[in-house]
């Protein structure tokens, strides 16, 4: 058994927390990329079946990241139609599995925010000659501190997901063994202070992520209102 | 010049219900034109169909000049409650000059120019949602200064200002009238359009029932409805 001080000098610990920050980090970024853009053009974009597309975005947020992984699992298998890529148990499938978790959740915010913020926005840009794409640019500019808790739920959903990475990674020691997989072995295996430990570490990372991401946005709003 | 502007038998029906009723006039560059009438009766909205924020149900509205981008580059307007940019106040004037393809360092030596005019050139800097609502207003009035429009709509600039802002804005709304804009304003405020006009359009219920002078229109209306409402009978009808 460890005990505590030991864990946090533990260079595996920190082998496997980088590897947790490295794939929910990555998968956060590649979904607000894809997911925020997505989400202005569903607010600002009127089409028959829209609202369809909502309830399903919205829905998708809920979406049991188990299933996701088997999903991913099936696609990415030697069998699969993705199998050739050779991702399955590597970091890239965790990657891709918390992607498609965090998606629905950076595109359904945004879309709200945008929406709102466009009810307000719309007449006053047309009557200054902006519209179109240089309109939602601009709204989606003028509002992208509060696109931050877009960003932080995604990042809330990433970092405290275990279903998706565990089927897709394998857990395998040192190579997709991250902080919630580690703490769902550990566990049953019986070894509580170092599940613990890593618990204790996990909410600290997140804790620390969200206080950052609080101090840009109150910096933000003394600098611009 | 894009005015005169005509108004060709303009109707507006929202989900069912008539907002304007098929409605036809003509405004000349010159007089300041007051657009007055109770709540609800529809000021708001012949304005925004002037300025082009929404589309006739039937009828035409047509300005003199046939190019659809020098019409709207010559009119500006200013809301009841106007939206600024999260950013500074010099930047908000910016903003719609740089759409407009103004180009540095013109762009920064306009805008500037703008806050001199209503007075809010030593907050340029300052964040503008940080504004009170009389500045904002300010603020939106340089926005619209610095485009030197033919045009400038004005709705209700002043209906949730206290009577210092009042003045203030009053008097810019004076200058712009002075430099040759032509002056289109909505307002509920008999004293304003007293004050601002030099006629008045009054609209009821979604008509344009009387057009008239102002010393006219307030002396002696010509309609039971100018005439009540003149007198406070309607003020919320």
């Amino acid at each position: 058994m460890h005990n505590f001080p030991a864990i946090l000098l533990d260079d595996e610990l920190w082998r496997i927390v980088t590897l947790s920050l490295q794939v929910s980090l990555s998968a956060v970024g590649i979904a607000m990329a894809l997911g925020l853009p997505l989400g202005a053009a569903l607010a600002v974009w009127r089409f028959p079946g829209r609202d369809v597309v909502v309830v399903t975005l919205n829905a998708l947020m809920g979406l049991p990241p188990v299933v996701v992984g088997l999903v991913v699992y099936l696609l990415l298998s030697r069998a699969g139609p993705l199998g050739q890529l050779g991702l399955l148990f590597t970091p890239g499938a965790m990657v891709i599995a918390q992607t498609i978790l965090i998606l629905p959740i950076a595109a359904a915010l945004c879309r709200q925010a945008v929406e709102d913020a466009w009810r307000e926005y719309e007449e006053q840009l047309r009557s200054l000659g902006v519209e179109g794409l240089q309109a939602a640019l601009t709204v989606l500019w003028d509002i992208r501190f509060s696109l931050l808790t877009a960003v932080l739920a995604g990042l809330g959903r990433a970092s405290a997901e275990v279903g998706a990475v565990m089927i897709v990674g394998g857990n395998i020691d040192g190579v997709t063994r991250v902080m919630t997989t580690t703490i769902a072995l550990e566990t049953s295996k019986g070894d509580l202070p170092l599940a613990l430990g890593l618990g204790i570490v996990l909410i600290g990372v997140v804790l620390l992520l969200n206080g950052a991401a609080h101090l840009v946005k109150e910096a933000a709003q003394r600098r611009y209102g | 010049m894009i005015l005169p502007l005509r108004l060709d038998e303009v109707s507006l029906t929202i989900q069912g219900r008539t907002v304007i009723h098929p409605l036809s006039l003509e405004i000349a560059a010159g007089p300041a034109t007051i657009i007055l009438g109770a709540n609800g009766a529809g000021k708001s909205v012949l304005m925004r169909l002037m300025h082009g924020l929404l589309s006739p149900t039937s009828g035409r509205v047509q300005w003199r000049d046939a190019d659809p981008d020098r019409v709207r580059r010559m009119q500006a307007m200013v809301f009841q409650r106007p939206v600024m940019l999260r950013r500074s106040a010099l930047a908000n004037v910016q903003y719609p000059l740089q759409a407009a393809g103004v180009a540095e360092p013109e762009r920064s030596r306009v805008a500037a120019a703008a806050l001199q005019e209503v007075g809010l050139h030593h907050l340029a800097g300052r964040p503008a949602r940080a504004f009170s609502g009389g500045e904002q207003q300010r603020l939106a009035l340089a926005r619209a200064w610095a485009l030197h429009p033919e045009v400038l709509f004005l709705d209700e600039p002043t209906a949730s200002l206290d009577p210092t802002a009042t003045r203030e804005i009053e008097s810019i709304i004076r200058a712009f009238d002075a430099s040759g804009t032509k002056i289109i304003m909505a307002t509920h405020n008999l004293g304003q359009a007293r004050r601002l006009g030099d006629e008045v359009l009054f609209i009821h219920q979604g008509r344009l029932v009387e057009r008239a002078l102002v010393d006219r229109f307030f002396n002696q209306p010509a309609s039971a409805e100018a005439a009540a409402f003149i007198k406070g009978e309607l003020p919320w009808v």
